[in-house]
């Protein structure tokens, strides 16, 4: 079994494609939507969680890319600017998804990536840009 | 027996000096007892690093040729309109000052990305800034157009200067509407979401000398990653706000007014700053050394998060329409656990004030000082106590006509 998070991108002419429903269907995957956009050049972009069988995700990925669409991991889309980053805590509480914690002894915020879901509201909590979105 | 500042200047001059941080002196206290903890320890340091928003600079750009008066006239810097209301080449730019063409608000929440707090920035960091001026002309000072890149070397004065800094104490404050709002206290959920404080608590300057004993007029201070001075009691100053038994103000109390050349200060220290729906502003670095003089200055620095209370303020609501409601009241060491009840709810919390940056800031002050590089100053008048009777009071409003 895996589950991933992924953010694909869709070439202006595969953005009115069933695509999403074909891994459901003939590769068993279920899915997440986590963000669903059409940028202004018509080139659609999904952040999705993924989950299946091994094999079945292994073919899944196959077959996007085979299609023409970009696959590529979410962990690498959101990322704390640590040089910015005043570690004052604001983010904290507004993170849905517990990706961003204080550090109990040294009072620090952590980012853990791989929690995340790039619903993107610490980027603009932030009161000091720190987090930036590299879509 | 009492202690003096010039006694511990001189310690300092002969690198003998004992210095602590705010947390490091509550430890001392508790394993040595008071007495031998005001013996042994000289100076206490404390500090701050949060969000400050009655903030700002003034400089003297030097004249250009043919003279040009820009008091009176219009300035920009980086298109953010500066204060020209003074003589022909001194301009103060305000923390919260915007772009003429920011959206602001139009569509909600505005985004800020650019005022005051960056220019600040920008300037200490070294950056060259765009200057844009004019001006109404006049027989000595015939120039009415200027457009130059400035860099904050080429300044004549650069001068940090700040009317309200350094908060006693503040708020907590929550959201109990059913909408997403956008406040000073940073971006607030619906229906107690979250709660947002903002202070460094047991290292906040004035939580350490409550009644301000030891921080005055003339106190040599760490400003913005450089050396300043407090110059006035800040605006809005409250030295009768409630207290509790140990002298600490459970609400917003007193503030301080500081000043310091900010062409040895450091952009790290001097953060321009967004808040979103709400401006720009600027967060400030300010660490500021106690003398220990006595047991009761020792007492007072020893205070620790659980014995520091705020109250519980509701921002959709009580707070806009100017009503003073409490929805209860919790201590720093609460805050700082993550998460507090209001209301029988489990809220999590966020400081807008960054407590890590404190510590480096007061351990930084504390090497200073061991170093011999830094001498504590003996205010030259003391701010208004609660003796005083001085109250922040609201606008009393008389309509015109």
């Amino acid at each position: 079994m895996i589950s991933r998070r992924i953010v694909l991108r869709f070439p202006h002419r595969l953005v009115d494609q069933p695509i999403v429903c074909k891994l459901v269907k003939d590769y068993d995957l279920e899915f997440n939507i986590l963000k669903a956009y059409v940028t202004p050049r018509e080139e659609g972009l999904l952040v999705l969680e993924l989950s299946g069988g091994d094999k079945n995700y292994e073919r899944g990925m196959r077959y996007l890319r085979g299609v023409g669409v970009k696959v590529q991991p979410l962990s690498q889309d959101i990322i704390r600017n640590e040089r910015r980053c005043t570690d004052c805590g604001v983010c904290v509480p507004i993170c849905p998804s517990g990706a961003l914690v204080v550090e109990p002894l040294t009072r620090k915020v952590q980012f853990y990536d791989n929690k995340c879901i790039a619903c993107e509201l610490c980027i603009k909590a932030c009161p000091v840009q720190a987090m930036e979105v590299h879509f | 027996m009492a202690k003096s500042i010039e006694e511990i200047n001189e310690k300092i001059k002969q690198g003998k000096v004992v210095v602590a941080t705010a947390e490091e002196i509550t430890d001392i206290v508790d394993k040595k007892g008071l007495k031998e903890a005001t013996e042994t320890v000289d100076v206490v340091t404390t500090a701050t690093f949060g969000p400050m928003c009655s903030s700002g600079a003034y400089f003297n750009i030097g004249h250009a040729k043919p003279k040009m008066k820009l008091g009176g006239g219009r300035a920009y810097l980086n298109d953010v309109p500066v204060y020209a209301g003074f003589a022909a080449v001194d301009v103060y730019i305000g923390a919260t000052a915007l772009p003429d063409d920011d959206p602001r608000n139009k569509v909600f929440p505005g985004e800020f990305k650019y005022g005051g707090g960056h220019v600040i920035e920008d300037l200490v960091a070294g950056k060259d800034l765009k200057l844009a001026a004019t001006a109404y002309g006049t027989d000595c000072y015939p120039r009415k157009k200027l457009e130059t890149w400035i860099n904050i070397k080429d300044l004549n004065e650069a001068v940090l200067f700040n009317p309200r800094n350094v908060y006693q104490n503040y708020n907590v404050a929550v959201n109990l509407s059913d909408k997403v709002i956008y406040t000073y206290m940073g971006v607030l959920k619906p229906e107690l979401g979250n709660a947002n404080y903002c202070s460094a608590g047991q290292l906040s300057p004035l939580l350490n000398d409550p009644y301000y004993k030891t921080i005055g007029i003339g106190t040599r201070i760490f400003l913005g990653g450089g050396v300043g001075y407090v110059v006035w009691q800040g605006t809005q100053h409250n030295p009768t706000v409630k207290r509790k038994d140990n002298g600490v103000p459970q609400a917003p109390g007193g503030t301080l007014a500081v000043l310091g050349d900010l062409k040895q200060m450091k952009s790290e220290w001097l953060v321009g700053t967004t808040m979103q729906g709400y401006g720009v502003t600027l967060t400030v670095a300010i660490g500021i050394p106690i003398p220990i003089l006595n047991e009761e200055i020792c007492r007072y620095t020893a205070v620790r998060d659980e014995e520091i209370w705020a109250q519980i303020v509701d921002y959709s609501e009580a707070y806009p329409q100017g009503k003073k409601e409490s929805l209860g009241e919790v201590n720093y060491t609460q805050l700082k656990s993550g998460e507090i009840t209001v209301r029988k709810k489990k809220v999590r919390t966020g400081n807008l004030s960054s407590y890590p940056r404190a510590v480096e800031i007061a351990s930084t002050l504390k090497e200073w000082i061991e170093k011999g590089d830094f001498l504590l100053s003996e205010p030259v008048a003391y701010l208004p106590g609660p003796e005083t009777g001085y109250t922040f009071k609201p606008l009393k409003e008389r309509p015109i006509a």
